[in-house]
């Protein structure tokens, strides 16, 4: 009962994708694979014949701007992605959230690309993409596409991308133009398994006192990574204050659809808290983006 | 097939792939580093951490391959890195020096972890090294240890100067001289290096490895049970099943109720219940196998808790019924107590069941010798009772099984029961090869007995001025499918549910239960822990209803010298409560004059903060009657050092060191000239279990008697030889003083084996005679008492606790090594604010949720609060040099100190726990809509 029979290295995406095509038995790809190992182990996860490790791909560790995007590629761990000036400086909401995914023995190995992959409606890092407006680049045999982030999910734990046939390659995130600023927070229960019971971040753009634009994304507010569109729709072009906060508050609550966790948090519960967390990660966005 | 080519610790490697390997394992097995532990094989615990090109990482779920082409440094590596000689890295030297080390199976990882920090930030503060090691769990948990450890090594590093000792460390107020100084352990060196073996790192030539098939149903009858496609698997040994066991079908500590399988026809009673056991060729065949075994069941209605067990008509799990033991005890009249009384407050409590979450797996190993003997190599808290169970199942003489200790990743009570012993016994009887049975976190998660899970009523009754008169418990006690430790764990919780406190009018019946829960047994705090949350939360709302200071209505109550115990207890001496209660309420006044008052945070006025108190007491030794024996060799040796011997268990918690500081005091030598051997059955005496915070007491004894009775074997021999009076006989620094000739032990060696004299010493001590519960008298030989008090933080929106500050002040009549007591006092704080804050073992309907470490969440490092220990000492007499228990109490009153602190800070009072931050939120919310 071997974990897998056979480990492919590849050095480039079309190899990797190949790689998928043309093997023996179920092949899978591998990035941090710390979720992966422990599905498989568990015995959560069908047997895999294959598994190709994405990490010697250098396309896929790259973390660079590209014209006016930030690349970040899909099996840079995510301890690096915390640590990069880059990210620091055009997602300060994804730096936030990759410090806070798991521990940092995990966070040396484990990517935003698995993150993104499992498919979870409330990934640290995933919320924080959602934010951010990622676009993420796949690859498949039929060449490589653009998808927006969201795209990506269509329930918990199903991703849009057919993990046997493609591969997140990387996301792209526009760069922080002057007034632009984000954040990332979550709220945790101590006891229990490893996701906090919320998260939210916010992207802005603050245009003196009003709010130019703005996104906002809270795990867990559905099925998938969850928009609070209604909320945001609401707050361009308004001042940011009290009164218009509460309003917002109130469209994302009409708008979400929280939900019960068994053992980790009820519906109420969130409802209750998510105003005191979306006001926290508000106020600081406002204020980096002065 | 490809080739992995790496560097491990400077040497390079070119290894052939093997599918499905991780790095841990081609470390372990192909390259012998066993120095790299295995926790969890879940990236949970971080005990397998190593650094892949400088980074660290969970080696158990790296792929090996993915280590082609990498530089790797294991714990191995780390000590020649500084000098072309083996010299310890300044890190390796400041775990040593403060204490850090206890059960040690985490330190590799702790250190590797670190040393990755100080590559890249030479100079941490608290939060850098908090925030480096938030997942590299500490089940001992002298994370305060581990920091001061860190932060000496960085200054170290950084001004080349050696390793700052750590200073804030009192010694003993009883003057002696080793004993009560600081002294360093004598295998801690081998920890930080790497070099300690425990079970799971030994390998012997031919072994096998073997697997049980788990019933993974709660309750049923086993109808068939088709091991044919397993025995017929390639590379498999030996299929055994119960109709293979050769003699006595059960095992058992107290009451032997517990299959060692389940064999047709027989009742299952538990989802960890063995039908089957496997040996193969190697761990993946034996797992194989035991998936091809086939079961089927006539499944029975599951009983899930103790009070539905008691319940008339539902259906019994043991032949004798439901009831392991109602348990009473009786003082006083309680009529007359309530009707004195002019309060009577009465409240319900429940307990969960917890966890140990030791980071060491459970593992065995036997090995058949050419002689018909058979050899078991485990971590177990009670050798020579393994030694008999083993026997008892083989149907042979208990002399034919020898027990070999090895060191142990922490057991806190949890490696008091037969695992995998028995096992690993019948599978290398029959294929008269080695055989090793390792336990995975999931398999010891849902098969070793836990704390059992309780609800406690408590009934008060109290004069207006605060002195209570009357209390009346009522217990129910989960001890799940079978007895193990629970008739005695229960019994501690009940005699101990009236708190330390002085009360005329006590009765309390407590019923222990099975279930069909995974079985209950000892847990550090042995059921006090569970009741001294209950009667410490009835003070404090005592005290709201008398109006009285919740530290001076303890203060009232309290045991002292003179008082009589609830079970009829006159206590003579060493009764340090009050003391205890006033230093730890001096301490909190300097912090924060109004403890007890909220303080809503300036900046954020959602954060609330206050204090909590709570007091216990717990016995030291087993009590009730059980004679509480150990015994010792002190021998001396030719080179003029010294070894002392007893199978007492060494878990982490610094018993081998104790030994070593009683035999060189006696002796008058360095504790280096000491040798320490423990947990062999055929090398050493039986030390009894260790269990009830006993071994400091009756191992420290024996082994002070014996060498006492040694140096005056010395002192005769010399007196008679020199001629002079034995008052004349001095003992100096090793040297012993003979009316103007100076002898080394060397020499002494040789005078006494000259005239035919073996300079070898066995003592058995025998503790205090104590009895049994109901007969009034002594009912234990010592106490311990503890206080704290924790400072805590409630955000008043979300509910989330965070516990800022702990005082603990501990009366341990004597501290023996106040060096590894800090560490053990820090540890004990830490799994009470587990069992308070995160700690929860979830059975739902039988079945056990949290079957994976993920989901059972021990506190690390990010969770500690500053921790400031006081160590109170009113010795006992009988105890050596004073010293009675410590392992327990510094856990028990932490749970119900930050309770009491968050009903302090936001009036919301905890009737269950683990402390559930969304039943805070909501209490809140809903009272602020009734306003």
């Amino acid at each position: 009962m071997n974990l897998w029979q056979e480990y492919k290295s590849p050095t480039s995406v079309a190899e990797a994708v190949q790689d998928l095509a043309s093997a023996a038995g179920p092949a899978l790809p591998i990035a941090g694979g710390t979720d992966l190992m422990l599905d498989l182990r568990q015995g959560n996860h069908p047997p895999v014949h294959t598994l190709i490790d994405l990490t010697f791909i250098p396309e896929m560790s790259a973390l660079e701007l590209r014209g006016d995007e930030l690349y970040v590629g899909a099996a840079v761990p995510v301890n690096q992605v915390a640590l990069d000036p880059l990210v620091g400086t055009h997602a300060q909401a994804l730096t936030e959230a990759a410090n806070l995914i798991a521990g940092p023995q995990v966070r040396n190995t484990a990517t935003l690309g698995g993150n993104v992959a499992h498919a979870l409606p409330a990934a640290d890092g995933t919320i924080a993409l959602t934010a951010l407006d990622a676009v993420a680049e796949v690859a498949g045999a039929a060449g490589r596409r653009r998808m927006p982030f969201t795209s990506l999910f269509l329930g918990p734990g199903k991703s849009a991308i057919d993990k046997t046939k493609e591969i997140i390659v990387g996301f792209y995130l526009p760069i922080a133009r002057p007034h632009q600023a984000s954040c990332f927070k979550r709220i945790m229960r101590p006891q229990g398994v490893a996701l906090p019971i919320l998260n939210c971040a916010v992207w802005l753009e603050r245009d003196g006192d009003l709010v130019r634009d703005i996104h906002i994304a809270v795990g867990p507010g559905g099925a998938t990574p969850f928009r609070a569109t209604e909320a945001e729709a609401f707050l361009r072009g308004q001042s940011f204050n009290d009164e218009t906060f509460a309003h917002a508050l109130d469209c994302l609550l009409d708008q979400a659809k929280f939900r019960t966790s068994a053992r980790r948090a009820s519906a109420d519960y969130r409802r209750h808290i998510v105003g005191g967390l979306l006001k926290d990660v508000l106020d600081t966005a406002w204020k980096r983006a002065e | 097939m490809s080739t992995i080519n790496l560097s491990v610790n400077g040497k390079q490697y070119s290894l052939e792939s093997i599918p499905g390997e991780t790095l841990s394992t081609m470390l372990r097995e192909r390259l012998r580093l066993t120095g790299t532990k295995i926790g969890c094989e879940e990236a949970e615990c971080g005990a397998c951490t190593v650094l892949v090109d400088g980074q660290p990482m969970m080696s158990c779920v790296y792929p090996a391959e993915r280590a082609d082409g990498k530089t790797i440094v294991t714990i191995e590596g780390l000590a020649q890195r500084v000098h072309e000689e083996m010299k310890l890295h300044p890190l390796q030297d400041a775990f040593v020096e403060h204490g850090a080390v206890q059960c040690g199976f985490c330190i590799p990882g702790q250190i590797l972890t670190a040393y990755a920090l100080l590559k890249r930030n030479p100079n941490p503060d608290s939060a850098d090294i908090r925030f480096a090691l938030k997942d590299t769990l500490c089940r001992c948990a002298g994370y305060p240890s581990i920091e001061n450890a860190i932060l000496a090594a960085a200054q170290a590093l950084r001004t080349g100067e050696p390793v700052q000792k750590p200073t804030h460390i009192p010694d003993s107020i009883h003057e002696h001289k080793t004993v009560g100084h600081s002294h360093l352990r004598p295998e801690a060196v081998e920890k930080v290096t790497g070099e300690a073996l425990y079970t799971d790192d030994l390998k012997f030539d031919g072994m096998l490895y073997a697997k049980a098939k788990r019933a993974m149903i709660p309750h049923g009858f086993l109808k068939k049970l088709d091991i044919s496609k397993a025995k017929a698997l390639p590379g498999v040994a030996a299929v055994l099943t119960a109709e293979d066991i050769p003699a006595e079908k059960n095992h058992g500590l107290v009451i032997f109720d517990w299959p060692v399988m389940v064999g047709i026809g027989e009742r299952v009673r538990y989802v960890g219940d063995a039908l089957a056991i496997v040996a193969a060729e190697t761990q993946e065949i034996a797992e194989q196998a035991v998936g091809l075994i086939e079961a089927e069941f006539d499944l029975q209605p599951v009983i899930t808790n103790p009070v539905q067990a008691r319940q008339e008509g539902v259906p019994q799990i043991h032949e004798k019924g439901n009831l392991l033991k109602h348990i009473k005890v009786r003082k006083g009249d309680m009529d007359a107590g309530f009707a004195s009384a002019d309060v009577i407050l009465e409240h319900t409590f429940h307990t969960p069941t917890t966890d140990h979450a030791f980071i060491e797996p459970e593992c065995s190993i036997g090995v058949p010798l050419p002689d018909g003997r058979m050899e078991i190599y485990v971590g177990s808290q009670i050798p020579y009772q393994d030694r008999t169970q083993v026997a008892r199942v083989m149907g042979w003489p208990e002399e034919r099984v020898r027990v070999v200790g090895q060191l142990m990743g922490g057991g806190f009570g949890g490696k008091e029961d037969i695992m995998g012993q028995i096992h690993v016994a019948m599978l290398a009887n029959v294929t008269q090869r080695p055989v090793k049975l390792l336990f995975d976190r999931h398999e010891s998660l849902l098969v070793h007995p836990k704390r059992h899970a309780t609800q406690i009523r408590v009934k008060l009754g109290a004069k207006k001025d605060g002195r209570i008169v009357a209390m009346e418990t009522e217990l129910y006690g989960d001890t799940g499918a079978y007895a193990s430790l629970g008739e005695k764990v229960m019994t501690r919780a009940t005699t101990h549910s009236a708190g330390p406190y002085d009360i005329e009018h006590v009765r309390a019946d407590c019923y222990a239960m099975y279930t069909n829960n995974p079985p209950a047994g000892a847990f550090r705090g042995f059921g006090v822990t569970q009741s001294a949350f209950a009667v410490e939360s009835m003070m404090d709302m005592l005290a709201d209803t008398v109006g009285v200071d919740r530290v001076e209505l303890r203060r009232m109550n309290a045991l002292h010298v003179g008082s009589v115990t609830n079970t009829g207890q006159v206590l003579n001496e060493s009764v340090g409560l009050t003391e205890c209660i006033d230093r730890v309420d001096a301490e909190m006044r300097k912090h924060t004059p109004r403890p007890f008052a909220p303080r809503v945070d300036s900046a954020n006025p959602n954060l609330v903060r206050a204090w909590g108190f709570a007091s216990a007491y717990k016995n030291t030794g087993l009590g009730g009657g059980a004679p509480d024996i150990s015994g010792a060799d002190v021998e001396l040796y030719e080179d003029g050092t010294f070894q002392v011997r007893s199978s007492a268990a060494e878990l982490g918690q610094g018993l081998v060191t104790v030994m070593r500081l009683t035999v060189a005091e006696e002796m008058a030598v360095a504790p280096e000239q000491v040798r320490v051997l423990v947990m062999d059955t055929d090398l050493a005496p039986n030390g009894g279990p260790t269990t009830a915070s006993r071994q400091t007491f009756v191992t420290g004894n024996a082994s002070r008697y014996a060498a006492k009775t040694l140096r005056d074997q010395i002192t005769a021999t010399m007196a008679e030889k020199f001629d002079v009076r034995p008052e004349q006989i001095r003992y100096e620094d090793g040297i012993v003083h003979v009316n103007g000739h100076s002898m080394t032990y060397a020499e002494i060696y040789k005078e006494m084996t000259a005239i035919g004299q073996q300079p070898k010493v066995r003592y058995e001590y025998e503790a205090p005679k104590t009895m049994p519960l109901g007969e009034g008298g002594d009912m234990h030989f010592a106490f311990s008492f503890g206080v704290q008090a924790a400072e805590v933080e409630v955000n008043k929106l979300t509910g989330e606790v965070r516990v800022l500050k702990v005082i603990s002040a501990n009366d341990v009549g004597m501290a023996v090594n106040p060096l590894g007591l800090q560490g053990q006092i820090e540890g004990g704080v830490m799994m009470g604010l587990g069992n308070c804050l995160t700690e929860e073992f979830i059975v739902d309907n039988g079945n056990v949720v949290t079957d994976h470490l993920a989901r059972y969440r021990v506190p690390g490092i990010m969770l500690t609060p500053e921790i400031t220990s006081i160590i109170v000492e009113h010795p006992i007499s009988s105890g050596p040099y004073g010293a009675k228990g410590v392992g327990e109490i510094c856990s028990i009153p932490t749970t119900p100190a930050i309770t009491n602190a968050i009903y302090n800070a936001v009036g919301v009072r905890i009737f269950k726990t683990p402390v559930d931050q969304e039943m805070i939120a909501r209490e809140l919310w809903e009272r602020e809509e009734t306003k």
